[in-house]
This record gives C-alpha cells, sequence and structure tokens, in this order.
C-alpha cells in the first residue's frame, strides 16, 4: 500500500512538471515566432534566481497566492467552485481598512480584530452565494462571478462616497483614513517580506490538518469524490456546502491582509487586484493540496518577481501571463490523461491477476 | 397571464415590448425626461447592446450543445485584439472578419480541451480567459508600439468603413442623391402626446444611424433561432445539450457537433470584441471587454437559453448605460420605471396566489419609488451592477421558469455510458 501511494504522488508531481515543461516549450516557441531569443529569456527569467532580493520578493508574492489557493482548494475538494474569491477579498479589504482605522488597540490584538474583521466579512459575502447554492439551487459558479461584479461596484461606490480620506498633500491616489501602526503587520525583511508569509503557511498547515486530519475533512473529501456515498454515511450535502463556502470566503478575507495591513496601511482602488483570481492558477497546478500549493505558489511569485528583468532585455513580460494560462490548460490536460492511463494500468494489473490465479488453480 | 404563456417567444418580445414603451412613456410625461425614449437613446441603447446580444449568443450557442463557456470574456478580449489590428492594416470590416476566425479558433482551443480531454468546462474557460489576457497584452507590445498612433495598450485608430444605414422616407435617409423627408422625427417632436412620440422616437432609434454590424448582429437572432429549432443540425446540436448518450445512440456525431457548436460561439465572441474595437470606437485598447462577457454569460440565463430572449436581455442591460450616455440627469427617471415594473409584476405574482413574493416585490418598488424623490443622480456603479443584480435576483425569483440545457457543463465522453 505504502509503495502504491508514493507511486500516485510521483505520477501526480511528474504531471504537474510536466505541465510547466509544456508551457515553457510552448512559450519558447512563441517567443521564437514573434522574434525574440527563448533561450536569452529563460536565462534572463530563471538567471534571477540566485538573486536574494528575488527570493525574498518571490515569497513576499506568494503569500496572498498561497492564502487565496487555500480558499479555492477547499471549496475544489468537494468539487465547489468558488469563483468569486476576489470579490470576497474585495468586501474585505474595504471593511477591514475602515474598521482597523476606526479603533484603537495595542499591537497584537489590532492586527489579530483586522484579521478577524477581514475573515468574517470575506465569509459573509461568501454566503450569499452559499445561500443561493443550498436554498435555490443556483449554480455558484454562475453567482461568484455575478456577485464579483457587484462587490466590485459596491466596492468601488462605498469607498468613492463614505470613506475616502483627506490626502496628505503631494498624494495623488485617493486612500481611506490611514490604519494606526499597531494594526501593520511587521515585515520580515525591511519592505521585501512581509510576515504575513508566516500566516499563509499557518492557513496552509491547518488546510491540510483540517482537510486529511479530522472527521470534517473526510467527509469533505467523501462529498467531492462521490456525493450519493457520502449522503448515505450521513453527510448533509447542503450544511457542507455552507461550510465550506464559508470557510473559502474566510480565507479569501485574508488574501489582501499582506498588501492592506503588511503594505499600504490603507485601501486604494486596485490594491491586491487580481490575486483572489491568481489563486485558482495555484490550487489547479497544486491538485488542491498544500504542498503543491506552496511549491506552485513559489513558482507563479517567481515569475511575477522576475518577469520584470525581461523587460530589460526588450522582452515583453506579459509572456509570463501566457505562461500561467498555458500551465492552468495543460495541467488539467495531463492530469486527465494520466488518469485515463492509471485506470486502464489498474484494469489491466486486476486482470493479470486474475488470469494468473486461474492459470494456477 | 396564461395569454402572455401561450404566446410564441417572438411574439412575446414585441407584447412585452410595448408594454414597457407604455410604461417608459408614463415616466417620460411626469418626469420630463425626454430622453428616456428618444430616438437617439434608442439607436445608442441597440450600439451598446450589440456586444452583448453576441456575447449572450455565444454563451447560448455554447451550452446548447452542452458545453459551458465561461471562456466568452476571453474570446472576446481576442477579438478586441485583431478587430483593431485588421481595422488598423485594411479597416473595420476586415478587423471583424479577422476577429471571428480567432475567436472561432480560441472556441476550438475550448472544445478541444473539454471534449478530446473532458477537461472541466469552467476551469478551461478560466484558463482562456488568463491567455488571452496575456496574448493581448504580448501582441500589443510586439505589434502596436513604436507604431503611429499606437502603444503597448492600444492599437493605432483603425480605417473605419463599417458603413451606417437611413431608413428613407421614415427617418431621412437618402435616396440617390436626394433626402427624404424624415417622419418619424416630425411625430417624435411632439414631446406633449402620450406614446406616440414613444413609440415615433423607438421606431426612430431603430431605423436611423444604424450600424450596418448591428444590423447583422440583430439578425443573427431569428438566423440561431431558424437553425436551432428549425434544422436537423440544430436538433441534433440541442440534443448534444440535452442528453448526449441518447444522441449518439441515435447515430448523432455529439462530439463533432461540440467543436462546430464551439467554433459559432468562439466567432460569436470575437465578433463581439471586434465590434467594441472596430465599430463602437476606432482602436483596441486593453481592457476594453470590462466584463461584458460576463454581462453576455447573464444574458443567456436570462435570456433562459432562448435567442430572443437574449435580445430582451442585451437591450434591457444596454439601456442604462446608453442612456448614462446620452445624459447623466435622465438615469434616475429609470428607478420610477423599475417601481412601476415591479408594481406590475407584484399584481401578477399576487393573482398567482403569491402573497409573500408579492409584498416583496411591492416593497421594491416603494423603496425605488422612494429614492426617485431622494437621489438627484444614481452613481455609475449602481449602473454598472446592475445586469449582475437583475441576474442573480432572476435566478431566485424565477427559477421555475428558467430551463437551462439539462446536460450542459456535465462531463461526458463518447461511448462510455453503454
Amino acid at each position: 500500500m505504502k509503495s502504491q501511494r508514493l507511486q500516485r504522488v510521483l505520477v501526480t508531481s511528474a504531471s504537474s512538471l510536466l505541465a510547466v515543461f509544456v508551457a515553457l516549450c510552448i512559450c519558447a516557441v512563441i517567443l521564437l515566432i514573434t522574434g525574440k531569443d527563448p533561450i536569452q529569456a529563460y536565462s534572463t527569467l530563471f538567471g534571477a534566481a540566485g538573486d536574494i532580493k528575488v527570493l525574498q520578493g518571490t515569497l513576499n508574492r506568494a503569500t496572498p497566492l498561497m492564502i487565496s489557493a487555500a480558499a479555492v482548494a477547499i471549496g475544489f475538494k468537494m468539487n465547489l467552485f468558488n469563483i468569486g474569491v476576489e470579490g470576497q477579498m474585495r468586501v474585505a479589504l474595504l471593511a477591514t481598512a475602515v474598521a482597523g482605522a476606526a479603533i484603537d488597540l495595542p499591537a497584537p490584538l489590532h492586527i489579530l480584530f483586522s484579521l478577524v474583521v477581514a475573515m468574517a466579512t470575506g465569509a459573509i459575502w461568501a454566503a450569499f452565494a452559499g445561500w443561493l447554492k443550498v436554498k435555490r439551487g443556483v449554480n455558484e459558479v454562475i453567482s461568484t462571478i455575478m456577485l464579483n461584479f457587484v462587490a466590485l461596484s459596491l466596492v468601488a461606490w462605498a469607498f468613492k462616497s463614505f470613506f475616502t480620506a483627506d490626502n496628505a498633500p503631494g498624494v495623488l491616489l485617493a486612500k481611506t483614513k490611514e490604519l494606526p501602526p499597531s494594526a501593520w503587520f511587521p515585515d520580515i525583511v525591511e519592505r521585501r517580506l512581509n510576515g504575513m508569509f508566516f500566516i499563509a503557511i499557518l492557513v496552509l498547515v491547518l488546510f491540510y490538518v483540517l482537510v486529511w486530519k479530522t472527521k470534517f475533512g473526510f467527509q469533505l473529501r467523501a462529498s467531492g469524490a462521490n456525493p450519493g456515498a457520502a449522503r448515505v454515511t450521513g453527510v448533509n450535502p447542503k450544511r457542507m456546502v455552507m461550510i465550506s463556502m464559508l470557510m473559502s470566503g474566510a480565507l479569501a478575507g485574508l488574501v489582501g491582509m499582506r498588501a492592506l495591513l503588511g503594505d499600504v496601511h490603507a485601501y486604494q482602488n486596485n490594491l491586491a487586484e487580481q490575486q483572489g483570481f491568481n489563486g485558482i492558477a495555484v490550487a489547479l497546478l497544486g491538485r488542491n493540496h498544500p504542498l503543491g500549493i506552496f511549491i506552485s505558489a513559489l513558482l507563479f511569485g517567481y515569475l511575477g518577481e522576475a518577469s520584470g528583468r525581461l523587460q530589460l532585455e526588450d522582452i515583453p513580460k506579459e509572456i509570463t501571463t501566457i505562461m500561467t494560462g498555458i500551465i492552468v490548460l495543460a495541467v488539467v490536460i495531463i492530469n486527465e490523461a494520466v488518469k485515463r492511463w492509471d485506470d486502464k494500468r489498474i484494469q489491466h494489473k486486476a486482470a493479470l491477476a486474475l488470469a494468473t490465479r486461474v492459470v494456477a488453480e | 397571464m396564461k395569454f402572455l404563456q401561450t404566446l410564441s417567444v417572438a411574439r412575446r418580445t414585441i407584447f412585452l415590448s410595448l408594454g414597457f414603451m407604455l410604461v417608459l412613456s408614463a415616466v417620460r410625461l411626469i418626469t420630463n425626461a425626454d430622453d428616456i425614449t428618444s430616438s437617439g437613446t434608442i439607436s445608442s441603447t441597440m450600439r451598446v447592446a450589440t456586444p452583448i446580444l453576441l456575447a449572450g449568443l455565444a454563451g447560448l450557442w455554447a451550452e446548447r450543445v452542452g458545453i459551458v463557456n465561461i471562456g466568452i470574456e476571453g474570446m472576446m478580449i481576442i477579438g478586441t485584439w485583431f478587430g483593431g489590428y485588421g481595422a488598423w492594416k485594411w479597416g473595420s470590416w476586415a478587423g471583424i472578419a479577422l476577429a471571428i476566425i480567432a475567436g472561432s479558433l480560441v472556441g476550438l482551443l475550448h472544445a478541444l480541451a473539454t471534449v478530446r480531454f473532458n477537461v472541466n468546462h469552467v476551469v478551461s474557460g478560466i484558463a482562456i480567459n488568463i491567455l488571452a489576457a496575456g496574448a493581448t497584452e504580448y501582441l500589443s507590445i510586439i505589434f502596436f508600439k513604436g507604431q503611429k498612433g499606437g502603444g503597448e495598450s492600444q492599437s493605432p485608430t483603425g480605417k473605419g468603413g463599417y458603413g451606417e444605414f437611413d431608413m428613407p422616407f421614415l427617418t431621412g435617409g437618402r435616396v440617390g442623391s436626394w433626402r427624404s423627408p424624415d417622419i418619424l422625427g416630425w411625430i417624435e417632436r411632439k414631446h406633449d402626446l402620450p406614446l406616440l412620440p414613444d413609440l415615433a422616437g423607438f421606431a426612430r432609434g431603430l431605423l436611423s444611424d444604424v450600424y450596418v454590424p448591428t444590423l447583422l448582429a440583430i439578425a443573427l437572432v431569428p438566423l440561431t433561432g431558424y437553425i436551432l429549432w428549425r434544422t436537423r443540425f440544430g436538433l441534433r446540436l440541442r440534443s448534444s445539450g440535452e442528453s448526449p448518450q441518447a444522441g449518439e445512440s441515435l447515430g448523432v456525431p455529439i462530439n463533432r457537433l461540440r467543436y462546430q457548436a464551439m467554433a459559432v460561439s468562439g466567432g460569436l465572441a470575437g465578433f463581439a470584441g471586434a465590434y467594441l474595437s472596430c465599430v463602437f470606437t476606432s482602436t483596441y485598447r486593453q481592457g476594453q471587454t470590462g466584463g461584458q462577457g460576463y454581462i453576455g454569460l447573464a444574458t443567456t440565463i436570462f435570456g433562459n437559453w432562448n435567442p430572443f430572449g437574449v435580445l430582451r436581455g442585451a437591450i434591457l442591460f444596454g439601456f442604462p448605460t446608453a442612456l448614462k450616455f446620452r445624459d447623466e440627469k435622465n438615469v434616475p427617471a429609470l428607478l420610477l420605471v423599475v417601481a412601476t415594473v415591479l408594481v406590475v409584476v407584484a399584481i401578477i405574482s399576487f393573482t398567482r396566489q403569491k402573497q409573500i413574493l408579492a409584498m416583496g416585490l411591492l416593497f421594491g418598488s416603494a423603496l425605488s419609488a422612494t429614492t426617485y424623490f431622494l437621489v438627484d443622480e444614481v452613481p455609475q456603479e449602481f449602473v454598472a451592477a446592475t445586469p449582475y443584480i437583475v441576474t442573480i435576483l432572476v435566478l431566485v425569483g424565477a427559477q421555475q421558469q428558467l430551463r437551462p440545457p439539462a446536460h450542459a457543463g456535465a462531463p461526458y465522453r463518447a461511448g462510455e455510458n453503454h
């Protein structure tokens, strides 16, 4: 049994690696066609890995990705698509920025309070989608997409109408009132790596424990793998949908906190933009497993951090966005192909075992 | 309301539009917001609604064959880029053609992933959206940067030449070199009359200064209806969305149909994108679609997976935006329109013994009317969020009436279920 499990892990990681490799190859072709040198591009892109500053930036960028990937993965585990992480994050960002600036607390408590507000508001926004699915049977993909846009408009309107603070002289970008320093999440490396990184690691560890070591996690995975069987053993599917949606939303609320508490210390438009969406790609490449998510988040964080260097060589850094899209598509296609191959192999093995037994008898 | 249900969808569309016009006319007389039914607003609505309509039809073709297409936005983005490129090099029609081809290819990519490799439809759609955004930004830097008028996120100005159309005699179009009278325009200016100027404005809006691509898009509505409901190809295509196993057992080539329908879907989305970059404006700009692909998806749902329903949704969703483009001050009048419509729906619900729903609707109506008297302008964000909120409300309140293709989005592999 042990060796079979090891085999599965190897097959899974190999297929993810293969997806990345395929994406690199396709992007090399794209670079060639458009008259750029792929070898130069990749040596610039990956040559940056030795730079300690780039590595710190990578971890910093990986922080929100890990959290949003965990938010997405918890739904994926039971075939629930929360496309709404971005919207839940936006609502939580504004709510936390406003609530955090409104009160006065000693440092650790203030941070804790902010994180709790973020998780609560994210969960509340996600609860809409959960309620729609449980009570009205509305597909969560549709409802979360729609709610994303509603959140975007609502937050933009509320920010503009009620919460824009008077600017300090010389500052053009509109912001909310700045959070007091007691709510700032401390940096590990000044201006380069924020301490929220540890929170992200903690989220992944808790995610592992919750999904693989608790009864709830077992029920969650069971609902995903075989909803019929799960229901027969007494798992309430509606309750599972609601709980995982709430958890996913709570994590989504945390996604923007590195940018808010650790960097800008006030809400502004386009703060932490896209970080909720990007978690989907990370979760897919990481196969919804904490370790996989960690490694994929590092990869995407690295691509984001190092892509700036491409521009110095006159190569558009957007090639890394193309790469991300191809990786996502390649990883799901390869997974599907591997699954088919694996099914066939197991069938073949069983048939063989059966045949040898018949012969032996 | 039994009567309404017995009408065909096309007739119901006309009937409902007339009723809606009556409401608009009444509100216009009360509020003096003459622009809410002016021909200018109507033709502006048609222009705003065209890309939404095309995106909605793209969603319809995909879902009718059984494939959920979250990638419409991405296909539209590809369409805006190739539309901008073609319009810059050769002119608008070349841009549209190029965008349709490019969109179809992306549609086929989605089909390849979902049909050949059985990838989850939503995941593939998300990947396509990421890919499309990255690809267009990359291509812009390669092709547009450094060109005259172009840049990293914008194409040089297109050559134009998509053509406009004016109906002779009714709206003052030209016959040869002679300018015919503008009869509808004359009626439209009689603002004190009820309904008549509104109808004239409506008709004039539909018939004057019409972009030819808009006409083409509107013609696609009955054409889609005809192909999907009146031809053998359409019957087979829909069978693939309802029950592919049943179709397969009758010898319907499900997979081939799915590729074909996805090529059409992608082409429509590409057209929608090109409309933005070489008809509605004359340059490609990064982020031009601004989520209209998703509004299209919402329209597919709102329109109950029916082309005429999609048209209705596109016009409804385009209307507030068009009104805002014309004159910000007219938008609050819409609140009265909403209030009136809600009262009508409440009365219908009441006669159907749905008292709680009716009370809720009346409350909404009162809220809407009160807001009208309290505010001077409706924030732009509310206008932007309307399509999404309406779609959620429809999904909540009218779920029983909605009938999506039974098998849309479900995994399917040929020959697996025998």
